[in-house]
């Protein structure tokens, strides 16, 4: 994908070196151990030579030249050590001292600083010729967060450009002039008073302690730390993090990006919950001990009691009720490893295909709905070529809260020129980043993009050659969407039908036209033919198959892509093969040393918790979720959990399934062990033990290892990259990955063979389909099955918030993030507040016909008129205690972004 | 944040000349001194207005208006005096003058006056020592050689200015 650098003659320091043409030279300098300083130089953002240390005499020109500005050219002669050169940033460094207090003592960033480290090369012993001083000017304490102390101020603007450039906040500028400059917020307003998302990116990026991570001050000096890379779990975007732990606390103590993978977070981005959300991991509520419900209490017990109840308990209940009568919950916040575990201790062990995990919450109707259509269910294209599009449609999905660092590359790509059409009932940040913005009404998604697909065929805006060469079925598409015409559109979404056209007119014109969604598409009845009617405008117009084209799903949680990859599944085993195709079961009942594996598909999530209800469901076995909280229709799930025989539980946290457990294993989190995860673009990444288990907690993979060999399966893993080894064995699209090729930058799927580069972008030339072509398939418009009438005339939507991370058993535990966003706010538009005469922060109660919760009002035109936004953050408000368990018949997902519920004033 | 500066009439003067402006890129600059000939300052809420008709973020517009000395966040009076406190105008009595004219307008610091027609502003000299002490009342009327006497004249001018303005509006 690189594009073609011409690579040229240059002379450094009298010596001749190939370098590439157009390039930074400081870049260049550095990557090939030259010994260059510099202050205000960082790969992910625009170079600006303001600090001047990287200064070379470059012949032919008069003065020095900042090497980092500096672009490699032909026949270009440098010197990079000359006395002139030297003498230069000898003086320049000297009056940064002498702007800059001596109080390394005290300072967090003492062991870490670059200007520390240039002060004690140029001057050794004694004064700088300047000698040092303090500006005097009051800290920034107000952030959470962030700490500034402008009296440490070097003024080399990284913190005002990662955040205008990478974040795409811009919340600090360069103010004033001369010596009086300084990077501040608007009107010097405190940081916590402006809108910083609390990315903590300037803190990342700033090389001395003006802007410095709050929570970690006074906790380690750095040479005390102990670096590790891994993954961050919190979204699907992976974003590769360098995490630093007091080993002697067993501690972590700070995050910041690793520099090593600017496709995935851009070498410095973070957001709010991947930096700062790690505080739970010592949080003295962690299950440090296995727990045994015992006279009626969970008490704990010794692992060995613990697991053998367990065990024999399972072995009693596949004895008398058959193996079909125990389900597993696979987890999409464990790593690839554990998941194939748990589903081969499911499949091989006790004989049931009845596992399923989260995905069938969120992106089940993605895996259906693509599959169909091009012929496989994951993200067609990377989080990064979004940046060669020409227009982006984005719809049901809400990135910068959600995804943030990907919401911030979108902001980029719309800086860069792309034209963004937003399609969401919600007034989402990125609509004012918009050139239009189409407010559907909730659930009438196929009726719109049919609608913007008849105006495409009608204005002949789609690709005839495209269609014709690489795809099947267009005329059965063409003529359903026929009667979508933009009058009747209108009147089903709400959106003018000017705007339907102009949609069409501006995703039908573009050269590269990328669609993203995620959760607002997925998460209804008719969610599979949401996603079918992204596909066919995709296939309509050839977007598909180049970079800044596809159809992209973001997806949840860190791992739902490799917790699906992996077979957490009950209708496929590892890499979508199918457990109902016979030759497929051979090749497992093979590589797994087992006969007569279960030809049948197993139950979904919601059909496993009505399976209990009907007395069919045994046993339940949950790894790492909180179905209480996060399934729809929850008074419905713990119903379930109270009928169920055995209810084992593995997390890290007591959370509301758990108190219903009979056995709870106390796990090890994402820091505390080895393993892979698979992010949203099929990126297989490492993520690697930073601190050991807390407590008597183990990794849940030696927890499944040691089930498995008390119920008679031998297990004998001692390590998970083992358990990798034997994933690629029986995984085809996997077959390629190792750990020792995951070591830097990881490998996307798929990747079939130990030279396979992996795969950046889906379908390109063909299809996944046997015949190469991608099918299009007619959906038609259905309403909802639950629609706001006279009784309950609101529409109710539930959703993420920035500070929070699904059902708040980590983020819930980080007190910053939860002193930001302590409690549930139900956002309702201005105009029905006034209405139910409501005023910010007045409690109401909501009400569904499945049950009412109680929170906080917040005013906002996100919300459109007759809809209330609730997110399900809260235990103590759990909205789906409302939400409606109808599901799609095709992907088993339930509608949560449709219910009916009441509002009244409490 | 509501205050009474949002239903002030210059909001809608300066917006009329904002929607005038056919690329609004790099425009800024020019917006901002239109928009300061309008209110006579910036305070945050009209930075904060012009960075939203603009698109551009607030820390920008916030940047822009602190680098510029052209540019003030602080009232000044309808006519600011700037008083050279240069070395020229020093030692022939730029002091004195700025002793008289703080007695006469009694006002301290760069505040407006009571009645908002003056402001006192010290600057480092407006390069024309050899007339010193110098004096500059508004963006151009300038004068050299000033004796206390003579600055008393040069207020008295501008008031009765503004008194003849003001019975012209009441006739």
């Amino acid at each position: 994908m690189l594009p073609n650098v011409n690579m040229v003659k240059i002379d450094i320091d009298g010596k001749a070196y190939m370098a590439p043409e157009g390039k930074n030279l400081l870049e260049f300098l550095l990557k090939n151990g030259f010994d260059i300083p510099h202050l205000c130089y960082h790969p992910s953002v625009e170079s600006i030579g303001a600090c001047r240390m990287c200064v070379v005499e470059v012949e032919g020109a008069r003065n020095l030249q900042t090497s980092c500005t500096t672009v490699i050219r032909k026949e270009l002669k440098i010197k990079t050590h000359t006395n002139r050169v030297e003498k230069s940033r000898k003086m320049n460094l000297s009056l940064m001292l002498s702007e800059h207090p001596n109080e390394c003592m005290t300072c967090d960033m003492n062991g870490n600083c670059d200007l520390q480290d240039l002060a004690y090369k140029y001057f050794p012993s004694g004064e700088p010729t300047f000698g040092y001083s303090k500006r005097g000017i009051d800290l920034d304490d107000s952030s959470e967060f962030i700490l500034r102390d402008l009296n440490k101020c070097i003024q080399c603007q990284l913190c005002v450009r990662v955040c205008n450039e990478v974040q795409g906040m811009s919340i600090y500028s360069m103010t004033n002039r001369g010596y009086k400059e300084l990077p501040a917020t608007p009107y010097e307003l405190p940081l916590a008073e402006t809108d910083c998302v609390n990315c903590g990116q300037c803190a990342t990026i700033c090389p001395v302690g003006a802007i410095t991570e709050k929570p970690s001050i006074g906790k380690a000096r750095w040479w005390e730390t102990k670096k590790t890379k891994t993954t961050c779990a919190y979204c699907g975007v992976g974003c590769q993090l360098d995490v630093y732990a007091d080993p002697k606390k067993n501690e972590i103590v700070r995050v910041t990006a690793s520099e090593e993978n600017p496709e995935v977070n851009d070498g410095v981005a973070t957001c709010v919950k991947g930096k700062f959300g790690y505080e739970f991991v010592n949080h003295p509520d962690r299950l440090t001990n296995p727990l045994l419900r015992k006279k009626g209490k969970l008490v704990p017990v010794e692992w060995d009691e613990a697991l053998d109840y367990t065990t024999k308990k399972m072995l009693d209940i596949k004895e008398k009720y058959g193996p079909n009568s125990i389900a597993f919950l696979s987890s999409a916040r464990c790593t690839n490893e554990e998941n194939y575990l748990l589903q081969k201790i499911a499949r091989a062990v006790i004989g049931t295909n009845n596992v399923d995990h989260c995905a069938r919450l969120c992106h089940a109707s993605t895996v259906a709905g693509l599959a169909r259509t091009f012929g496989s269910g994951a993200m067609t294209n990377n989080l990064l070529d979004i940046l060669d599009s020409n227009v982006i449609l984005l719809t049901g999905s809400n990135p910068t809260e959600n995804h943030p660092v990907y919401g911030s590359r979108i902001k980029r790509a719309v800086r860069n020129g792309a034209k963004l059409v937003v399609a969401d009932p919600r007034r989402i940040e990125l609509v004012d980043y918009s050139v239009l913005w189409l407010r559907h009404l909730p659930g009438t998604d196929v009726a719109l993009f049919n609608g913007i697909l008849n105006v495409i065929i009608k204005e002949g805006l789609y690709d005839e050659e495209f269609v014709k060469n690489q795809t099947n079925s267009f005329e059965e598409v063409k003529s359903t969407v026929e009667k979508y015409t933009p009058e009747y559109v209108s009147r089903v979404t709400q959106v003018p039908a000017e705007d339907i056209v102009k949609a069409a007119k501006i995703y039908g014109g573009a050269t590269n036209a990328v669609i993203i969604y995620a959760m607002g598409i997925t998460q209804h009845v008719s969610g599979t033919n949401n996603v079918i009617s992204l596909a066919n405008l995709a296939m309509a117009t050839g977007n598909i198959g180049r970079p800044g084209t596809g159809v992209n799903p973001l997806r949840g949680q860190g791992n739902v892509q490799g917790a699906c990859d992996l077979g957490a599944l009950p209708n496929v085993y590892t890499g979508y093969q199918k457990v109902t195709d016979e030759a497929i079961q051979r090749k497992f009942q093979k590589a797994w040393n087992v006969e007569n594996l279960s030809p049948t598909n197993g139950l979904t999530v919601v059909e496993m918790m009505n399976a209990i209800i009907d007395g069919k469901i045994k046993a339940l076995f949950v790894m790492g979720e909180n179905p209480r909280m996060s399934d729809p229709d929850a008074l419905h799930v713990e119903k379930a959990l109270k009928k169920v025989e055995l209810l084992v539980s593995m997390d890290i946290f007591p959370n509301d399934t758990n108190k219903f457990a009979h056995v709870v294993l106390a796990a090890a989190s994402q820091y505390e062990k080895d393993g892979t995860i698979t992010n949203t673009e099929r990126r297989i990444q490492r993520v690697r033990q930073v601190i050991n288990p807390i407590g008597n907690s183990k990794p849940d993979w030696i927890i499944l290892q040691e089930i498995s060999n008390r119920l008679g399966y031998n297990m004998n893993y001692s390590h998970p990259s083992e358990i990798m080894s034997e994933i690629a064995t029986v995984t085809p699209i996997y077959s390629g990955i190792s750990y020792e090729r995951l070591e830097h930058t990881g490998l996307q799927w798929p990747c079939r063979s130990q030279e396979d580069p992996g795969t950046p972008i889906l379908h390109a030339g063909k299809f996944a389909h046997i015949d190469g072509k991608g099918k299009f398939v007619p959906v038609e418009f259905a309403e909802p099955p639950e629609l706001p009438d006279d009784e309950y005339p609101f529409y109710l939507s539930t959703g993420r918030i920035l500070y929070h991370y699904h059902t708040g058993t980590m983020t819930r535990r980080v007190k910053e993030i939860n002193d930001i966003s302590p409690e549930v706010e139900i956002e309702i538009n201005p105009s029905d507040a006034e209405k139910l005469e409501v005023k910010s922060g007045d409690i109401v109660k909501v009400t569904s016909r499945r049950g009412s919760i109680s929170g906080k009002v917040k005013i906002t035109r996100r919300s459109m008129e007759r809809m209330v936004f609730i997110p399900f953050h809260y235990s103590e408000a759990a909205v789906n205690e409302l939400t409606l368990a109808v599901l799609d018949p095709i992907s088993k997902i339930p509608s949560f972004k449709v219910a009916a519920v009441k509002i009244e004033k409490v | 944040m509501p205050t009474i500066l949002e239903a002030d009439s210059g909001f809608k003067e300066l917006d009329k000349y904002i929607d005038g402006i056919k690329e609004k890129k790099g425009m800024l600059i020019g917006v901002l001194h239109k928009a300061q000939e309008i209110f006579g300052y910036l305070p945050v809420e009209v930075q904060s207005h012009v960075a939203e008709k603009l698109h551009v973020p607030e820390s920008t517009v916030y940047g822009v208006v602190t680098f510029y000395s052209f540019f003030t966040m602080k009232p000044r009076g309808k006519y600011p005096i700037k008083l050279c406190m240069g070395t020229a105008c020093y030692v022939k009595g730029g002091s004195k003058l700025l002793e008289t004219l703080r007695e006469e307008l009694e006002v301290k610091g760069d505040e407006p006056t009571k009645n908002g027609l003056f402001s006192i502003h010290e600057v480092r000299c407006l390069g024309a020592c050899s007339m010193a002490p110098v004096v500059l009342v508004g963006d151009n009327d300038f004068h050299g050689h000033v004796t206390p006497h003579k600055l008393l004249q040069i207020l008295d001018s501008y008031r009765q200015k503004e008194g003849k303005r003001n019975e012209n509006k009441k006739s």
